[in-house]
């Protein structure tokens, strides 16, 4: 059978071009199909899926709750915040108990790179990578990557710059690898301290300034500060970082052309973008929303058809 | 592997004109009618049928859209064959109309089966009635019989009905594949 070339969705890395545009055309119909008066369709009526959160996420695990009850699957919850992980349970036993409950395909996002890895070799489960630390979070990168598709006909040959907190950003990394694979030039645009030392490893441009950034790309992905994330000052204050990072109506309309502009939310608004350019036309970070949940049911669809059956 | 044609390009659109005029007989104007052909073959009847209703009835609106049934099979991981998702193109209300679906080969009915269930996710139309090219008798699955038939044939369940189109085959015929003759 024709279909994905891996089992697990742990990273944007491991995939093919031809699983990018089985991907991709399979979130095409799925993205009609959310536009239905009924917006559901019975493909994975008997496959349990458990979503673990060990990291809080609003967006992308909601998200992915969509995307599993648009497919008819069962669905189960769990956050770290209250569960026995604090009691000192390990992950593995963890997820043990839960696929004792019979569950087929487990979404988790997890503070520790590599987790989705390391689970994948020890369970018997499918596993769908929602974010393991700074490492990847590749259904973040298909969704942008489709967007990008979807407003300029394909991602071959285009510009991307990805601007901001490079360092904390699993979006960025899986970003870069996917955006490579599919054709596009990378660019990375921050100040210094955000941006990581092995940047120079993965082929992309890197750019201080960010008007000269704006100037070369088609595309500008413009990741949030975490600030959640920074244990150390990145920046002298966030005052700073807008007036040299931040991108406002003034920047984008003296570039002489018109850039997309993409966000992987939350937004900042007035940080990394003001509210006008949020809601400008050349922002697509509303389709960006409605292409995840398409992209989602399309990954967990393709991943359902690899579950065994006795 | 024996390939038998079963029917020929000239009584390929003989069937295709007979069956227009059973549904004009049917639902003359066509004001609360639609035609939905199912992928991925059945679109190619359906577009062909609302062609040759649009030359028959000048003046009626004939509305033809494509029903793609991927994500409704029954067979999903129980099949060895890909489940390719198909376009779905339905740009008009099918509340209250009536339906007619189409599809070119009626093998099992598993097909039709999951077809009605796509086209509910659409709206509740007023009837429903299915045209097929092709009814292979005694092979069903489900009670599922066409109102429409363009050709009754036998066949066992190992042979392969495909109707082919000039855009696709080369011709517009209708053949028979069997693996070996018995």
């Amino acid at each position: 059978m024709e279909g994905l070339s891996v089992d697990h969705l742990l990273g944007i890395k491991d995939l093919t071009i031809k699983d990018f545009q089985l991907i991709f055309k399979t979130a095409d119909e799925f993205k009609e199909v959310i536009n239905r008066p009924i917006k559901k369709v019975p493909s994975l009526r008997d496959i349990t899926i458990a979503n673990l959160f060990f990291e809080n996420s609003t967006r992308t695990k909601l998200s992915f709750e969509l995307a599993e009850k648009r497919l008819s699957s069962d669905v189960i919850n769990f956050s770290s915040g209250t569960s026995s992980v604090k009691k000192g349970e390990t992950l593995v036993d963890t997820v043990n108990n839960i696929l004792a409950m019979k569950v087929d395909m487990v979404v988790m996002r997890h503070p520790n790179p590599g987790a989705a890895a390391y689970l994948s070799k020890h369970v018997d489960a499918k596993i769908v990578n929602a974010g393991d630390g700074a490492h990847e979070h590749p259904t973040q990168a298909l969704l942008d990557a489709y967007s990008i598709q979807e407003k300029l006909g394909e991602v071959k040959g285009q510009k991307v710059v990805i601007v901001g907190d490079v360092l904390h950003s699993r979006v960025a990394l899986s970003n870069i690898y996917c955006l490579q694979k599919l054709g596009a030039e990378v660019m990375l645009c921050g100040p210094a301290t955000l941006i990581p030392k092995f940047a120079h490893t993965l082929g992309v441009k890197v750019e201080h300034n960010l008007r000269k950034a704006l100037e070369w790309c088609d595309v500008a992905n413009m990741l949030r500060i975490q600030l959640e994330r920074q244990d150390n000052k990145y920046f002298p204050s966030l005052r700073e970082y807008v007036m040299q990072y931040g991108m406002n109506k003034q920047l984008l309309d003296s570039l002489g052309k018109k850039i997309v502009v993409m966000h992987p939310g939350p937004i900042n608004r007035g940080v990394e973008i003001t509210s006008e350019v949020a809601d400008s036309d050349q922002s697509i970070i509303l389709s960006q929303v409605e292409n995840g949940v398409a992209i989602r049911m399309a990954v967990l669809y393709l991943l359902a058809l690899k579950i065994n059956r006795d | 592997m024996q390939a038998r044609e079963i029917i020929g390009t000239k009584e390929f659109h003989l069937i295709i004109k007979r069956l227009a005029f059973q549904l004009i007989e049917n639902h003359s104007d066509f004001k609360d009618t639609v035609l939905i052909g199912l992928q991925d073959r059945g679109i190619h009847l359906a577009d062909k049928l609302g062609d040759v209703l649009r030359e028959m009835k000048p003046d009626s609106e004939i509305n033809v859209g494509h029903l793609d049934i991927t994500f409704f099979r029954d067979d999903f991981r129980r099949s060895d064959k890909p489940l390719k998702a198909n376009k779905t193109e339905i740009n008009f209300v099918i509340e209250n109309k009536n339906v007619i679906l189409i599809d070119d080969v009626l093998f099992t009915g598993r097909t039709v089966r999951a077809g009605l269930d796509a086209m509910m996710a659409f709206g509740r139309p007023a009837n429903v009635e299915l045209l097929t090219f092709v009814d292979r008798r005694y092979t069903r699955h489900l009670p599922i019989e066409a109102s429409y038939v363009g050709k009754t044939v036998d066949s066992i369940a190992k042979d392969k009905v495909l109707v082919e189109w000039t855009k696709l085959e080369g011709q517009d015929r209708v053949m028979m594949y069997s693996s070996e003759k018995e």
